[in-house]
């Protein structure tokens, strides 16, 4: 056993899939820790806010200020204020009225904005151009005006029994504050879903509950294979023809079909997230049972097993421990397998939104359907769909990678 | 190094029947695929008799020990265990003939359960035999003298397990299990075909030493038609499922009769006679 | 003496496990076989006959390994030689390998006669189809085998047509040396005897110039080689004429071996039978001096720590061990 084991990480794939794995079991227990809370907790009002720190506002207004006069400020402002596409729009304008724009560079901002204050007028009308495009235009102007207006922003609060504005501070352009000492930052590595939840927080507890509903997945599929193979393969005659025809019933219906069929007969209120697992593991034995099957019928004819037989112990017991020891590794493999495709069996269930309820645990496969459902994929929103199909992959690359290292170590014929 | 001899073939005929065969046969496959594997044949082993069975690849008589041990079903005909009829038509009862009758295989590497020890493995034969109860020492004391019998150390082999032994070793703790078990017959089914020569006068030895101190009935199943001669008071030659020729080695070996064994006995090749590889004829298609 | 075609000088090779230990599976072994020559290896399994042929084709995949020593096939030295261009160059024309699972090597899927197109045009990519079966078809008839063999698949013959078939196969191009690893343990007597026609007829026709045969069968390898070397723990432990070996051993692990010698002969029964008790050393660890002290009956103390060198006797024999021929044989006699 102990140098079955030492056999097992002398195996570089199985060592790299086991990293990979533990990786993400570490994090999964440590990131609860840092982070905690409710998962599901929407924080956000809008949908989608994109990776990144976010700074509260009202607490850097009230927060200690330090005078920095950087060189670069300004002109980072204005790169930042107009971005590409405006620029291209201001050029579009100039030639709209036929203003030379030859020599112009579009990156020199200062000289597109001289140029802009020059010529603009919101009361020129540039022949074809849409009343909407015209309006676009006039917010431009403002925006860029107020650029430029004034160098103090003055902070009022509303008096609350006259309601007239009293200032309480103001804020300059060379006012900076330490974001260490400004009361709420909050961090969002992967930004908000369509709820406005946290992605990485949300993923973080959608990969353990989709490992669990593979566990639990892997364990109901081997076990029920694992108790037909051997029943079939060992005793043989009718029972083996019984259990092979079932066996065969359950091969030829493609195992997904029959799983929306079930998942959907019991409808969306008591899917949780056990009853998926329990669903995708019954409907998945099949290739166990006859691998086990094949395998034992090699094993039942084997010396060792004939000699139990005359020595007389009964059938439990030779099958448990003249069989069982000698298929262990493989059983421990198609459960390995198993519990990778439960994963995957559950994240397009839940693609189909036949997963489990929703209001109350995520799955990596609901996240799925969340951001699909949300249109991610085709506004740009990333960070709710990429991390997810990145984490199964982890997974179902770590499991399949150990996998082909044990077969290495215990398939003789694979030996080096 | 040590040696061994036999003595000139005893006759047993008028020793008690421990096993004999009356029409056995054995049918693979139904309908035109029918075949025979075991074709009506009759025997009669006698109880302390060391008995032969030889033939080819093909020729049945693995399929013939099977049915001996039990665990095959006979298609026709009756196998009587000490004058009566065999009945082994429930697990009860084939337990209570399984005491009579034990065997050794052919490889000695899938004879044992490699995740038990050996310890455990002749602890089961002491149980098996009735000693659950017995106290400790006399247990130890039992698996010792079965280990000196076959001439290993129980002491050095506590703790191993078999997978550790070499080939011979490992067909040598057979013959000890077998020495714990003390069954009427033993069937030994080529024990010796896997393991190297030299090993292999040892096991002879052990398997003689058996007969003579527990007076069971050996059933050797060979291919070796020298080892048959060498070591047997009695050989059948089994051809295509039946037997060709029965008798004592002397006689079936320097005076055969039937054209399979004077061919099976020209086509071995020997030290003394010359080889005749004339006999052979390469454009011949074999069977 | 006829012209060496297969010379060893103090060939080593070693196996790697997977826990990077090494095992010293060949371990010096020197001999030399003559044009039209036949040499037998006979010994326990794992004594390192399997590993010396490998060895002798350079055929060196991981884990088997070359450490030193020269392998020369008619003059020329493959050894330290790439695999690879091993296979091209060697294989087929200088050196024919069979070994005891040759016959499940075929192809089921596959007829015979392309197996030949592979072998012919491995060394002659342009041979011409027609050309190539013709020749097949001649070399078949020459070694008894049916001619429409070639157009058969592999699952329709028997195992020792089968055998046979690839030995055929495998000397189309006559090489200079077959090897022969166990070729017919598999088979039941009958076939075995026609294997061992055909080799012979190989010889004798001289498609192939020597033969090296390897077997723990000893009365077999008595009627199929000139010579024999018998062989303990990846080293040579005696070598001398096949009938001079099983009539008159003398290195006391021969001695034994052929002690344990049983045919169907008159006489055979109420013979002595010798049995070598214990087990072959360890190889990763060889002991020092001689390697067969440990069981050797006749073992002194000097044996276990001595180096043992191989001693030249009479004409072309050898034997390894630290008593003398004389002194050996009167042990023996007092049996």
């Amino acid at each position: 056993m102990k140098n079955t084991i030492r056999q097992v990480f002398h195996s570089s794939k199985f060592v790299t899939g086991f990293v990979i794995l533990v990786i993400i079991l570490l994090t999964m227990f440590i990131y609860p820790l840092i982070n905690p809370g409710n998962p599901l907790e929407m924080i956000g009002v809008g949908t989608f806010a994109k990776p990144g720190t976010y700074v509260s506002l009202y607490d850097a207004s009230r927060t200690g200020k330090e005078t920095l006069r950087l060189s670069d400020a300004d002109e980072k402002r204005l790169n930042r204020l107009l971005s590409d596409a405006d620029r291209v729009s201001m050029v579009e304008w100039f030639s709209a009225m036929g203003i030379d724009i030859s020599g112009l560079d579009i990156s020199d901002t200062d000289a597109l904005l001289d140029l802009w204050k020059a010529n603009y007028t919101p009361d020129s009308k540039p022949a074809g151009m849409t009343m909407a495009k015209r309006n676009y235009y006039k917010r431009l102007d403002k925006a860029i005006k107020e650029i430029g207006a004034s160098d103090t922003l003055i902070i009022t609060e509303k008096h609350a029994e006259t309601g007239e504005l009293e200032e309480i501070g103001s804020i300059t352009k060379t006012d900076y504050v330490n974001v260490g000492q400004v009361a709420n930052v909050k961090s969002l590595p992967l930004g908000t879903d369509n709820f406005g939840r946290d992605v990485l927080k949300e993923l973080v507890s959608a990969t353990g509950t989709s490992i669990v509903i593979g566990l639990i997945a892997g364990t109901v599929a081997t076990l029920i294979g694992l108790a037909l193979g051997l029943l079939s393969g060992y005793v043989g005659g009718l029972v083996d023809d019984l259990i092979m025809f079932v066996t065969n019933i359950f091969t030829v219906i493609p195992g997904f079909v029959l799983l929306i069929l079930i998942s959907y007969s019991i409808g969306q209120d008591q899917r949780g997230a056990a009853v998926v697992a329990i669903v995708i593991g019954f409907t998945s034995w099949t290739w166990t049972a006859r691998s086990v099957r094949s395998q034992v019928i090699s094993l039942r004819n084997r010396d060792h097993v004939n000699l139990s037989k005359l020595s007389g112990h009964s059938l439990i017991r030779i099958v448990l421990t003249d069989i069982l020891p000698y298929i262990a590794s493989y059983v421990v493999m198609a459960f390995i397998l198993q519990v990778s495709s439960g994963i995957l069996a559950e994240a397009q269930l839940s693609l189909l939104g036949l997963g489990p309820k929703t209001t109350t645990t995520p799955t990596l496969g609901l996240m799925m359907n969340w951001a699909m459902l949300y249109s991610a994929h085709t506004n740009g929103s990333w960070w709710a769909y990429f991390p997810v199909i990145l984490t199964i992959t982890c997974i179902s690359f770590s499991l399949n990678l150990m996998n082909t290292g044990l077969d290495q170590v215990f398939n003789p014929t694979l030996r080096d | 190094m040590s040696e061994i001899k036999t003595q000139n073939a005893k006759d047993f005929t008028d020793a008690p029947l421990c096993l004999s065969g009356r029409g056995v046969t054995k049918a693979f496959g139904i309908g035109e695929k029918r075949k025979l594997a075991v074709d009506h044949v009759d025997f009669d082993f006698h109880e302390g008799e060391f008995v032969s069975i030889v033939g080819e690849s093909g020729s049945g008589k693995t399929t013939l020990s099977k049915m001996l041990l039990g665990l095959l079903n006979v298609t026709e005909g009756q196998i009587l265990f000490r004058g009566k009829p065999r009945d082994i038509s429930s697990g009860r009862k084939k337990r209570e003939y399984w005491k009579g009758i034990q065997a050794i295989f052919q490889d000695p590497f899938s004879s044992y359960n490699v995740f038990h020890k050996i310890d455990s493995v002749l602890l089961d034969c002491i149980n098996m035999r009735g000693g659950k109860h017995l106290p400790k020492e006399k247990k130890i004391e039992m698996m010792t003298e079965a280990c000196s019998f076959v001439n290993l150390k129980f002491a050095e082999l506590t703790n191993k397990y078999p997978f550790e032994l070499s080939g011979g070793q490992m067909q040598r703790l057979m013959i000890a299990r077998i020495f714990l078990l003390r069954p009427n017959i033993l069937l030994a089914d080529e024990p010796t075909s896997m393991i190297d020569a030299c090993s292999r006068a040892t096991i002879l030895d052990m398997l003689l030493k058996l007969r003579d101190e527990t007076g069971m009935t050996v059933i050797f199943i060979t291919h070796d038609i020298g080892l048959a001669y060498y070591i047997s008071d009695s050989v059948y030659i089994m051809e295509h499922g039946k037997f060709v020729e029965a008798g004592a080695p002397d006689k079936v070996m320097l005076t055969p009769e039937a054209p399979y064994t004077k061919r099976l006995i020209s086509d071995v090749p020997k030290i003394h006679e010359p080889w005749d590889l004339s006999t052979v004829d390469l454009l011949q298609q074999e069977a | 003496m006829g012209k060496p075609i297969l010379e060893v000088r103090n060939l080593k090779t070693k196996y790697v496990t997977r826990f990077h230990e090494d095992v010293y599976a060949v371990d010096g072994v020197s001999f030399t076989i003559e044009e039209g020559k036949s040499l037998g290896i006979a010994g326990e399994s794992g004594c390192g006959k399997s590993t010396l042929a490998l060895s002798m084709m350079g055929y060196y995949f991981p884990p088997l390994h070359y450490i030193s020593g020269e392998i020369i096939i008619d003059g020329k030295n493959i050894s330290g030689m790439d695999p690879d261009t091993v296979r091209k160059t060697i294989l087929g024309t200088e050196i024919a390998y069979i070994p005891q699972a040759a016959m499940n090597a075929l192809n089921p899927t596959q007829k015979i006669i392309k197996f030949v197109i592979d072998v012919i045009r491995a060394h002659d990519p342009k041979a011409d189809k027609k050309e190539i079966r013709a020749r097949a078809e001649a070399r078949f008839a020459e070694l008894g085998l049916p001619r429409d063999v070639l157009d058969k698949h592999a699952v329709e013959l028997s195992g020792g047509m089968k055998q046979r078939t690839v030995i055929a196969v495998s000397t189309i191009l006559s090489p200079k040396v077959l090897i022969a690893d166990e070729p017919s343990s598999a088979l039941d007597v009958t076939s075995q005897k026609m294997v061992i026609k055909m080799m012979r007829e190989l010889m004798e026709k001289g498609y192939i110039k020597s033969m090296l045969f390897i077997t723990h069968e000893l009365p077999l390898l008595y009627n199929v080689t000139d010579d024999i070397m018998v062989m303990y723990a990846g080293q040579i432990v005696e070598k001398g004429t096949a009938h001079e070996m099983v009539f008159d051993p003398v290195h006391p692990y021969s001695h034994g071996l052929m002690g344990s010698i049983l045919v169907p002969e008159e006489g055979t029964r109420g013979t002595k039978l010798t049995a070598i008790p214990g087990t072959p050393p360890n190889l990763k660890k060889p002991p020092h001096g001689c390697r067969f002290a440990e069981r050797c009956k006749y073992a002194k103390p000097e044996c276990r720590y001595s180096n043992i060198p191989e001693r030249p006797f009479e004409d072309g024999r050898m034997y390894r061990c630290l008593m003398g021929v004389d002194e050996l044989k009167e042990e023996y006699s007092h049996e």
